[in-house]
């Protein structure tokens, strides 16, 4: 097994190097001059240039990759050219509620899609199954954003149940920093009102970004659990009398997992890099809107710093999948 | 009233079984009659597809329905009608009472569990209508429940030959070769001390080294455990070194059966006699009938009368009216062929 997770650490190294030397290219390479818009509409040539120059941008930009590699070394993720604040605060501020927002989605997805694909197997053309075909249809033909603006209209505008927007209102005390999660944070203080505060903020969000995880989710364990339920070893384990109650939660639902946990993986970091029409619609303050802005005036550090950070969570998400997989595959681990 | 007689282990009468299939319904089992009684290891051979298996699976009910459909006849159970049952009480019979093993040990256990969990739950299973099963009372708690069925694990798992029984409990299954895969299966199917053992084709994804081994230790097993078998099987040597009676299948239909020893030495059916011809042929395929034209019957729409006849030397105009009813030559010894009859009848 320590064998097992060291060859997939080595494999990650070149992955994220060559991640690095991709976006930096790309960012660096697009036609426009970030440096002319972000001097302002009267810049001179002259201004430009020097504008330029007080980011080291007049270096060749093989030289200028080598000092951005050096700097990540050292957690040094470049400064925005328009705020000239260090990216590495921007993310330290935004990514701990992407995080949330994409944990909670997927805490959601996984939670309800699994249970469901395993029943509409199990009641294959039964209600159960039907009712989950007609979900995933109808959460993979909803648009995210319509679907948020749905929730909103119910559970904010008519229902008064949930708040419109927002992450945390101002004119409450947050927990203590110390994941950055304010759900977690609130638990770790024991400050329940916070906690029932946030929750509230996150649920909506969280939905929303959950439906297209969850059906994936769902008709991949229904297809997976399907093809177990064929297997020979499912025959014996009903010719030596267990209960299909067992058969189903316990021996076939384990090999059926093992199936969808790839799928939970890619999500993930699918959902990453798709947090921002969720973000802009609840004004979720996350990396999403802040690479959008970044991305519209060519800030090139925020954009090369927030890919690399969804890129890193991305390969991570895949790994621990791989070791996921090689816990529930015992084939995996004991080799 | 008259003394009651015990009713026989397993007693299935006029079973017919069609399949549903692309192209219509196919009458794969058609008429099958069969008693085994305790003591008695009956084996079930014949040609590739001529309905062993679904023989076999009809027994613990593991055939679909749908695409089957049991058109006609019963499966007794010590008297009591299989086919019948609710689902729960067929659950209660599985393993309990009726063992199960299967052809390919590589694919009927689990690979994502130890299979001491495997054992213990089936143990367990067995266990909750039958306590003595676990040396228990009725009451015991459920953790007593487990410690119990973990022993009689390891015990089982003893009595099949696995060296290292306690430690290999917590073995996954791919640690285990073939044969002491299928020993596993065996301690699996037995652990419940069922009265009655179907065992389809226990030896045949097995090395030639390893099948007489496990061949011997299921037969110990049988007979210390005094159960009936229905041992399913292509080859005619493991019949006459195991088996105490033979049941033989040509396209759903049980043509002979009788004791071993009558029938492999006094063939009355002639497609017993072609596939006895066929036995000791060394790099003959199996289902390769040697001497014997044609191939088995279209199932959609079979012939009338009796189903061999189109490949049968001997058959004449009224083989193909009716299906040949089952002549007695006596000491159970019965064939269902007409030419017996007229023979019988000489005589
Ligand atoms: N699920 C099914 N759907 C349709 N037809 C089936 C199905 N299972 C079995 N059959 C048909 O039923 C017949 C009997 O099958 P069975 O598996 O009992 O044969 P068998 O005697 O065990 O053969 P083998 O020696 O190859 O194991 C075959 O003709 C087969 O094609
Ligand atoms: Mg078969």
């Amino acid at each position: 097994m320590l064998h097992f997770i060291l060859r997939r650490l080595v494999l990650i190294v070149p992955v994220l190097f060559g991640l690095t030397a991709l976006v930096f290219a790309i960012a660096r390479l697009l036609p426009g001059d970030p440096v002319a818009l972000a001097a302002g509409p009267n810049a001179t040539p002259a201004e430009i240039a020097a504008y330029g120059k007080e980011f080291g941008l007049d270096r060749p930009l093989i030289v200028q990759y080598g000092a951005y590699l050096s700097g990540l070394m050292k957690g040094d993720f470049g400064v925005s050219i328009y705020t000239r604040r260090p990216v590495i605060e921007d993310l330290r501020a935004y990514l701990p509620a992407t995080l949330e927002l994409v944990f909670a989605a997927m805490f959601l997805a996984i939670a309800i899609g699994i249970p469901a694909g395993l029943a509409a197997a199990a009641w294959r053309d039964k209600w159960p199954d039907y009712l989950s075909r007609v979900v995933a249809l109808g959460s993979i033909s909803m648009p995210r954003f319509f679907l948020g603006l749905l929730l909103q209209l119910l559970f904010a505008m008519w229902l008064g149940w949930l708040p419109l927007g927002g992450r945390f209102p101002i004119t409450e005390d947050p927990p203590a920093l110390v994941t950055g999660f304010l759900t977690l944070d609130a638990l770790i203080a024991r400050d329940f009102t916070a906690f029932s505060i946030a929750c509230q903020h996150l649920v909506m969000p969280a939905i929303a970004m959950s439906l297209s995880p969850l059906a994936t989710i769902m008709r991949m364990m229904r297809a997976s659990t399907l093809e177990v339920m064929q297997q020979d070893y499912v025959l014996t384990e009903r010719a030596l009398g267990l209960s299909s109650r067992l058969i189903m939660l316990k021996y076939v639902s384990r090999n059926a997992i093992s199936a969808t946990l790839t799928v939970i993986g890619l999500y993930f970091g699918w959902l990453l890099g798709g947090t921002v029409l969720v973000e802009t619609i609840f004004d979720w303050p996350g990396l999403g809107l802040y690479a959008t802005k970044a991305v519209v005036t060519q800030d090139f550090m925020p954009v090369i710093g927030v890919t690399l950070v969804i890129g890193t969570l991305f390969v991570f998400a895949n790994f621990a999948v791989d070791l996921l997989y090689g816990v529930i595959n015992p084939k995996v681990r004991t080799e | 009233m008259a003394s009651q007689t015990v009713p026989p282990l397993l007693d299935i009468r006029d079973l017919h079984l069609t399949m549903k299939s692309f192209d219509g319904e196919a009458h794969v089992l058609n008429g099958i009659d069969l008693t085994v009684n305790r003591g008695e290891i009956w084996g079930l051979v014949g040609e590739t597809g001529c309905g062993k298996s679904l023989t076999g699976l009809s027994i613990s009910r593991l055939v679909s329905t749908p695409p089957a459909r049991y058109a006609r006849g019963e499966i007794r159970f010590e008297g009591e009608d299989v086919l019948k049952l609710s689902e729960s009480a067929m659950q209660r019979l599985r393993g309990r009472h009726i063992g199960m093993i299967f052809q390919d040990p590589t694919t009927n256990l689990n690979p994502s569990f130890r299979i001491g969990e495997q054992l213990v739950d089936v143990a367990l299973a067995a266990g909750r209508h039958s306590p003595e099963i676990l040396g228990l009372e009725a009451r015991a708690s459920s953790s007593a429940r487990r410690m119990a069925a973990r022993a009689l694990a390891e015990t089982m798992l003893d009595k099949v030959g696995i060296p290292n029984a306690a430690q290999r409990l917590d073995d996954y299954p791919h640690q285990f070769s073939g044969g002491m895969r299928q020993r596993v299966l065996i301690a699996m199917a037995l652990i419940g001390r069922p009265a009655l053992l179907v065992a389809d084709e226990p030896t045949t994804a097995l090395d030639v080294s390893v099948q007489a081994q496990v061949l011997r230790l299921l037969t110990g097993m049988v007979q210390e455990y005094a159960m009936g078998v229905l041992l399913i099987t292509h080859n005619l040597g493991v019949v006459a070194e195991t088996c105490s009676h033979v049941a033989v299948m040509y396209a759903g239909n049980i043509v002979e059966r009788g004791p071993v020893a009558s029938v492999l030495a006094a063939p009355a059916h002639p497609y017993t006699t072609a596939l006895l011809a066929a036995i000791p042929t060394r790099g003959v395929k199996r289902g390769d009938l040697k001497g014997l034209a044609g191939t088995v019957p279209n199932l959609i729409q079979p012939p009338p009368g009796c189903r061999f006849a189109p490949r049968c030397a001997l058959a004449g105009p009224d083989c193909r009216a009716d299906v040949p009813p089952m002549i007695e030559l006596g000491a159970g010894h019965g064939a269902a062929c007409l030419r017996v009859a007229s023979q019988t009848e000489a005589a």
